[in-house]
């Protein structure tokens, strides 16, 4: 075929195996970032535009336009350009650029409140039809919930479910498309059609109705593309069809489904492939090279939906995820690490910072030096990169995983998840002390069960409470993910997606947890220290008086990272004694984005000292303030916590002034690094590196007209700091800044 | 042996090549005025601490400090107030190949037999000797940290003929340290010495000053600002040219 012209021959022929292409073509460089080229003047013309798209769309109060009665699907609209004779890599979710889409299907009010919030009217006969006739997902869930799970999304001991939403976190293996043209994957999913078994068991209906529903996609993705003036039936002849082709595959995605993540998966590597082959056949310079992959990111950092303030303030700015992995060691020990690794990151130059796409580097010590260097270097000038442990999650995932959203990992094409939010655990530590009763809305939220009366708070009382209370709650949460996936498969399923996985997948129910921190160091005070409690006139505790000195998580002292250590295992533990929806595998994750502000409001005192409506730690981190020893104890101290038992992933933040990481360029540059090394080595999951100045956010939040692209990262993603809430900011700047002089 | 110390830093960066661990010793004989740790003074008030117990913590870090030829650094208030302490780490640092500074005003250095034997001990197994020279003109000296610095100048001096690496550091207050006369007279001084192997400008900045006041003390360069970019330039030139 002559699409696959002078590529390696392997498996990846006879059967659709993106990573045996991958191993068998990859070009793995070791050299510097001096074969880089600037931005073209198209990608100058077409950046300048979208910033002006963009300040509009800010002075427009955060939507420029809105589509209020095309309900979308892969087909639903023209082809959209920002500029069709600039554009070598063409689609929008619309008709035009910055025109959000209409997709009722997770929830037809959460669509009316997001036209509202900005002014526009919903169609009133969508409205109609889909209150009326096409049920939604969030009404199917809604039906099915019990009392006590409509009490614990109240009282927010479980929050952040996708029950109004779409649940995202799925990646298809969109380079499927490039690499085989869609004919190829309708003929296999024909294959898998007709060798379902035929007993007609739930399960198997179940399955024929999906695969139907995938082929129909895939014939769908051929049309759009054909609007657009190409033909993604036949694999990419070239580098820039490979991108297109894979582009055209994440937009039918993106136009289908506004999932709370729609990540990308991990194509820089395998399209430097068809770009080596452009290179060499002479039909390919290193600019227009560059020039593909900006204008490829363009389209990515282009990616919007329409939400509502609420989910905003959840979720912090307008995130969707685009997330990429780069980099990575390949099982047989080479490094997966190519020109294009530095293209992609080099876009954080050519186009400027921006939070999407989340750009992530799996990181080992054994990457090529240059590349680690390159690294650290574009992380300290631009902040937006996340680093996570490559040697950690080869060992479970192999060498051909990428991370939904921050940090769950999974096999591409071959493993999907189901999302699902985060429970409280700081919240269930109260309701311990507190006899199930919730300590803001005091009413009985938990189990009843008689409260803690003593003045002083006993570890061993509190802890035969809380185990209990815990295993309570995470009954309740596996059984409430049942419901919501059960509901999303059935009202509204992600065929596209789907039909770029093989059939036969793995499926987890990514659990997480929220309040880690808070939890640690509330265990500590009552084992360390004294903890007095004082109570409401009903004898609820509403807070705590802490008499002595406590440790503290973050200090790298075991006394009381153990703590943390025992309630990840313990409440993983619980977990798995509920079945699941699809007998998906358990996994947890301790990630809050920057939810930790929400989270933090709707909990009350905490023993540890933190006050009713105080912030949690985001993620895995320790609390604000507390951490004493220095950046490397705090990082020490995460690194504990057992990836094993919290495989959907352990997110980090680490912010430092640039004069922390050293005086000169290159001792910043080779320091950063090196904390990278050290913490993979010592086994930590995820983290965020952020490198700026306090008074560069502060000057920020009373002039976000300068700063349109002041990227930060917050647990497990970035944002646009000017996006985010002003309770939000205020957040992040006075969580630990690591500023030793 | 017990050392005892204010505190520790796992993530030092401006003290020494590299990731650096340090130990804020506690104890000092100077008063300087802009001192950013005067919580570190007094003999004797801080937190003891067991050479095995450092050497049990400062493991946990060796991969970042491998990974970046750092090290440990001891700081302070005075290391040299604590040369038993500091020897007998510094020999286990070097048992485990970790690179070992001192961070020093040589305010205590004295040529007294005794403290010359102890010190020729620690100097076998330190590598880099940071030290601060806070002003060369002996009565400014006095004026600044309390102290004269002819024995600091001697010890300058003696780490030069023990030739053991050195860099040289001075803080530069605008107003105090800073006259061109001054910054003159130290490069010359700097000159005379063969083993300097990096001159640092610290910038004078003032977030050490809530210290003072959580101390209950009178913060003596309130007005003072901290210099500007092209002045901490200027000093560089002036410290390191060769005429």
């Amino acid at each position: 075929m002559n699409q696959w012209r002078s590529f390696i021959e392997g498996n990846w022929q006879s059967e659709v195996n993106t990573r045996d292409f991958i191993v068998n073509n990859v070009s793995p460089y070791q050299g510097n970032a001096e074969f880089l080229e600037k931005a073209t003047e198209s990608t100058e013309v077409l950046w300048q535009q979208v910033m002006e798209l963009t300040g509009k769309e800010r002075e427009n109060g955060g939507v420029l336009d809105m589509d209020t009665r095309t309900v979308s699907s892969i087909t639903s609209h023209a082809p959209g350009y920002l500029n069709k004779d600039l554009e070598a890599i063409v689609g929008v979710q619309t008709d035009q650029p910055f025109k959000r889409s209409l997709q009722p299907y997770g929830g037809i009010r959460m669509a009316q409140a997001a036209c509202n919030a900005y002014g526009y009217e919903l169609d009133k006969e969508i409205e109609r039809i889909f209150t009326d006739f096409r049920k939604t997902h969030n009404q199917g869930v809604f039906d099915a919930y019990t009392d006590e799970m409509m009490t614990a999304r109240k009282v927010g001991i479980i929050t952040g479910l996708p029950d109004a939403y779409g649940r995202g976190r799925i990646i298809g293996d969109y380079r499927r498309v490039a690499l085989y043209g869609t004919n190829r994957l309708i003929e296999d999913k024909k294959k898998s059609l007709k060798n379902t078994s035929t007993t007609m068991s739930e399960d198997v209906i179940r399955l024929r109705e999906e695969l139907s529903e995938q082929i129909r996609a895939l014939k769908e993705l051929q049309t759009m593309a054909l609007s657009y003036g190409y033909d993604v039936s036949l694999p990419a002849q070239n580098a820039r069809e490979a991108f297109q082709w894979l582009y055209f595959a994440y937009l039918a995605a993106i136009k289908e489904q506004n999932g709370a993540a729609m990540s990308l998966g991990r194509v820089s590597t395998f399209l430097d492939i068809y770009i080596e082959r452009d290179l060499n056949e002479g039909t390919l310079t290193e600019e227009e090279a560059q020039e593909i992959v900006d204008h490829f990111i363009m389209k990515l950092r282009l990616v919007k939906f329409a939400r509502t303030p609420d989910y905003n303030e959840l979720f912090s700015g307008d995130p969707t995820w685009v997330t990429e992995a780069i980099g990575g060691m390949a099982i047989d020990g080479r490094p997966l690490v190519t020109k294009n690794s530095f293209r992609f990151l080099h876009t954080l130059e050519n186009l400027g910072p921006a939070p999407e796409p989340n750009l992530t580097v799996l990181w080992s010590p054994q990457l090529p030096e240059e590349f680690k260097k390159y690294c650290a270097s574009m992380s300290i000038k631009t902040s937006s990169i996340q680093y996570e442990n490559d040697d950690l999650m080869r060992l479970e995932y192999g060498d051909d995983y990428g991370i939904a959203c921050c940090v769950s990992a999974m096999k591409i094409g071959k493993q999907m998840q189901f999302f699902g939010a985060r429970a409280n655990l700081a919240k269930a530590l109260l309701y311990a002390i507190n006899g199930g009763v919730d300590e803001k809305l005091k009413v009985q939220a938990g189990p009843k069960m008689a409260p803690i009366t003593s003045d002083y708070l006993d570890y061993d009382e509190v802890m035969e409470r809380y185990t209990f209370m815990m295993d309570w709650l995470a009954g309740l949460y596996i059984n409430t993910l049942n419901v919501i996936h059960y509901m999303h498969d059935k009202y509204s399923y992600e065929r596209i997606e789907m039909a770029l996985h093989d059939t036969e997948i793995v499926r987890t129910m990514a659990t997480g947890i929220a309040g880690l921190s808070v939890v640690a160091d509330s265990l500590s005070a009552i084992k360390f220290a004294n903890v007095k409690v004082i109570r409401d006139e009903n004898g609820i505790a509403v807070d705590y008086v802490v008499e002595g000195d406590f440790p503290k998580y973050g200090n790298n002292d075991d006394r009381v990272d153990q703590l943390a250590v025992n309630l990840v295992e313990t409440f993983m533990s619980m977990l798995k004694k509920h079945a699941t929806y699809r007998k998906s595998v358990h996994t947890l994750s301790i990630l809050t984005i920057t939810s930790n502000v929400v989270y933090g409001k709707k909990t009350g005192n905490t023993p540890d000292g933190r006050r009713e409506g105080e912030p949690f730690a985001p993620g895995a981190n320790p609390m604000h303030g507390r951490d004493t020893k220095g950046a490397l104890a705090s990082l020490a101290s995460v690194s504990k916590l057992p990836y094993h038992h919290a495989l959907d992933g352990i997110s980090n933040t680490f912010s430092m002034v640039p004069k922390a990481l050293g005086k000169e360029e290159d001792a910043q540059n080779g320091n950063l690094a090196a904390i990278l090394d050290g913490y993979i080595m010592k086994k930590g999951h995820h983290l965020n590196i952020n490198v700026f100045n306090r008074e560069t956010l502060l000057d920020a939040m009373d002039h976000p007209e300068l700063y349109p692209q002041l990227t930060i990262r917050v647990s497990g993603y970035a944002v646009n700091f000017i996006k985010l809430t002003r309770e939000q900011q205020i957040d992040v700047i006075n969580r630990t800044f690591h500023e030793n002089l | 042996m017990i050392g005892n110390i204010h505190s520790v830093e796992t993530c030092g960066t401006v003290d020494g090549p590299g990731i650096r661990y340090i130990i804020f010793t506690q104890g000092c004989l100077l008063r300087c005025q802009y001192c950013h740790n005067p919580d570190t003074w007094s003999i004797g008030s801080g937190k003891d601490i067991t050479v095995e117990e450092v050497i049990k913590d400062l493991k946990e870090y060796l991969p970042f400090i491998r990974a970046s030829n750092g090290g440990i650094t001891v700081s302070g208030g005075e290391p040299l107030l604590h040369l038993p302490f500091v020897t007998e780490l510094f020999k286990e640092c070097r048992k485990l190949g970790i690179h070992t500074a001192l961070d020093s005003s040589g305010g205590c250095f004295s040529e007294t037999p005794f403290f010359i034997r102890g010190l020729d001990e620690l100097l076998q197994y330190t590598d880099l000797v940071l030290l601060d020279i806070k002003h060369i003109n002996d009565q400014k000296h006095r004026k600044l940290t309390g102290k004269p610095n002819a024995h600091i100048l001697r010890f300058a001096h003696y780490l030069d003929k023990k030739n053991i690496p050195v860099w040289i550091r001075h803080v530069l207050v605008p107003g105090i340290t800073d006259s061109e006369e001054d910054l003159t007279d130290l490069g010359q001084f700097i000159r005379t010495l063969s083993n300097v192997e990096k001159v640092e400008i610290l910038p004078y900045h003032k977030l050490g000053v809530y210290k003072w006041n959580v101390l209950g003390l009178t913060y003596p360069l309130e007005d003072i600002q901290p210099p500007s970019e092209e002045a901490v330039q200027n000093a560089y030139q002036l410290l390191t040219v060769h005429n």
